[in-house]
């Protein structure tokens, strides 16, 4: 920061009383940079008696110096006394004639009425009020899904089958390095904790249960699923909210193109199609996580991790593992599709609704996964 | 030829990639005018002023403003230039998390030991005397219409009362009463607060109603620069066009 070095003659006021009037003289530069200075010295002028400004020495000036000879003028006028300008700029005198009246001092604003604890009821009751209208949309979307797969099935003709390709292409292959190398070391993890835990008891072999059980039936497409609802809810969210600011939904609309069937079945049809491979994909590094690891901390064989494999764990684990796919696919998909149509015109609610649906599809899918666990558990498989 | 300029472009090359916006471009603004650029789509009339306030460094030539070499490299120069030019940009720019009022006060921040409330005041002041309603100035700029979110950039770019102004498109995408009315005010202001303005346009209207002055941008140069009566006199294809056109006839008759 610095000061404007030309006109460097500082300000000066000065008041000298004659009788019933006061002669004030500024000179110099008066701008706002001096303003603070300036306000100090004529606040403390007294209102009793008129005053004629002789401001012709004024050698610079702008409007905040001229709304500071304004507000003078008001306040001695107000006290009923008189305010003449002498003499002044040209200039000066218009400007000051220009912002008279303008920035009236606001009456300091109401403070906000206190908030008692009825009022945080309030707050708690709209709260779950919305939840329940979002899943009422989450629904609602779902719903129209459905019914615009099914209208596909009839008309296949309005199925826009490269978009669905492209889209498995981006949902499933390009996420295939990321699920693998995040589930393989899942499963390190997990042999190199239970071979310490369960060496204690001497059944390190056990280890083998361990790492198949937990990732085939749980880890492996929970893993997935929050990765992709972290990869894909986002994208889709920015890819259909982007268009939603840019009016190409409404085009679509006015085109006669159904945006449910033309962005969102493709999207959602992608998920569910993807999902499942990238959670056999999962089941797979996991296990080779686990079995490098087993090798090389407890020197279980791979014949042998095999052969333990197959004994100790029923394929009924995979089949549950992966028969939550398409359910957290569909949420994951739904959800990033809904955000995305909520998005408005400016660009800060696009990454409102972008996280937003991050934190919905992780939260979703997790409760979802709840559920499951108990269904599967009453049932006894 | 321009007495007093305070700003002074010499052999400004400007490039992206192979593509040359500019080559060898000269100008000059002297104070108190109201300079219009104008030109065809392409013809680099925003980055012109993205070059002269220093968001886009040239790829050679001499930047002057107000006495300072701005392509000197050196920091100090554009401390002191920066306080006294104000910018606005085709959509207001305005910060989206403050008020109008709080994205006028931003600039005032660089004034040393401004009391709080005389810095909320002054930032009134402008919203106001830009035309806006006293309310405006608590509304959030999402609230506002195009027009109004312009004018609010405006009332930030004159927060310091600076000595030029820059303007890119000031009218665009105003219907024709608004945009008469933000003519009538540029013109108002620069007067009653001494401005130079440098005013990037494509509206004929906003020419005949405002500037002092036009510069025809073409050919990667500042082809020509006058007064409109002088354009409506050159004889270049496009310059012709341009200024004789059927729009250029109608706001010809109004102005």
């Amino acid at each position: 920061m610095s000061e404007p070095e030309e006109s460097a003659a500082p300000l000066r006021i000065t008041s000298a009383e004659t009788g019933e009037t006061r002669a004030l003289e500024i000179a110099g530069r008066l701008t706002v940079f001096e303003v603070t200075e300036a306000e100090d010295r004529l606040a403390a002028l007294p209102a009793d008696r008129d005053i004629a400004a002789d401001l012709s020495g004024l050698t610079r000036f702008d409007t905040a110096g001229a709304w500071l000879i304004a507000r003078l003028r008001q306040r001695i006028e107000a006290a009923g006394q008189s305010f003449r300008i002498a003499a002044a700029p040209a200039d000066f005198e218009a400007l000051i004639a220009r912002v008279s009246g303008l920035a009236a001092p606001a009456e300091p604003a109401a403070p906000a009425p206190r908030r008692g604890p009825l009022d945080r009821l309030a707050d708690l009751g709209e709260g779950v009020y919305r939840a329940g209208q979002g899943a009422g949309v989450f629904l609602g979307v779902f719903g129209l899904f459905l019914a615009r797969l099914g209208r596909a099935l009839r008309h296949p003709g309005e199925f826009r089958l490269t978009a669905l390709v492209s889209h498995c292409e981006d949902v499933g292959l390009r996420a295939v390095p990321i699920v693998s190398l995040l589930s393989f070391l899942i499963g390190v993890v997990l042999a190199f904790q239970g071979a310490t835990q369960l060496r204690q008891f001497g059944a390190e072999v056990f280890v083998v249960d361990l790492i198949s059980i937990s990732i085939l039936r749980e880890l492996g497409i929970l893993l997935t699923s929050i990765i992709v609802a972290g990869r894909t809810a986002s994208a889709f969210t920015a890819a259909i909210g982007s268009m939603k600011m840019r009016e190409e939904i409404d085009a679509m609309r006015t085109l006669g193109i159904d945006p449910a069937m033309a962005l969102f079945v493709p999207r959602i049809l992608a998920l569910i199609l993807m999902l499942p491979i990238l959670g056999l994909v999962a089941n797979v590094m996991g296990l080779l996580g686990g079995g490098i690891m087993s090798l090389l901390v407890l020197d279980i064989s791979p014949a042998m991790f095999l052969t333990r494999l197959s004994e100790g764990t029923d394929i009924a684990n995979v089949l549950i593992g992966l028969s939550k796919a398409p359910v957290f696919a569909v949420i994951i998909g739904v959800v990033g599709c809904n955000a995305g149509m909520r998005v408005g015109s400016n660009a800060e609610s696009l990454g409102r609704q972008t996280s937003k649906a991050v934190v919905q599809a992780i939260f979703a899918v997790i409760v979802a996964d709840a559920i499951f666990s108990i269904f599967f558990a009453e049932l006894g498989v | 030829m321009a007495a007093d300029p305070v700003i002074r472009l010499r052999g400004i090359d400007n490039r992206f990639g192979t593509q040359v916006v500019h080559e060898g471009l000269d100008l000059e603004v002297s104070r108190g005018e109201i300079l219009g650029v104008v030109g065809g789509s392409g013809t680099g009339k925003s980055v012109l002023l993205k070059t002269i306030v220093g968001l886009k460094p040239p790829n050679a030539g001499r930047i002057e403003v107000l006495g300072r070499d701005l392509t000197s490299g050196d920091p100090a120069a554009r401390a002191a230039v920066e306080d006294r030019w104000g910018v606005m940009f085709q959509d207001g720019a305005l910060f989206s998390s403050l008020t109008v009022r709080e994205n006028v006060e931003v600039p005032l921040g660089h004034v040393p030991d401004l009391a709080p409330a005389t810095r909320r005041a002054l930032a009134q002041l402008k919203v106001e005397m830009v035309g806006l309603p006293a309310s405006a100035g608590d509304k959030y700029p999402s609230e506002l219409s195009g027009g109004m979110r312009k004018r609010a950039g405006l009332a930030r770019a004159l927060a310091l009362d600076p000595e030029i102004v820059f303007l890119d498109e000031p009218t665009a995408g105003l219907d024709p009463i608004g945009a008469a009315q933000f003519d009538q005010l540029i013109h108002g202001l620069s007067r009653a607060l001494g401005l130079t303005v440098f005013l990037v346009t494509h509206d004929l209207d906003t020419l005949y109603a405002v500037c002092d002055r036009v510069a025809v941008l073409a050919e990667r140069r500042v082809l020509v620069t006058g007064t409109i009566e002088e354009m409506a006199r050159v004889d270049h294809p496009w310059v012709h066009d341009y200024f004789h056109g059927p729009r250029a006839r109608a706001a010809r008759h109004e102005g």
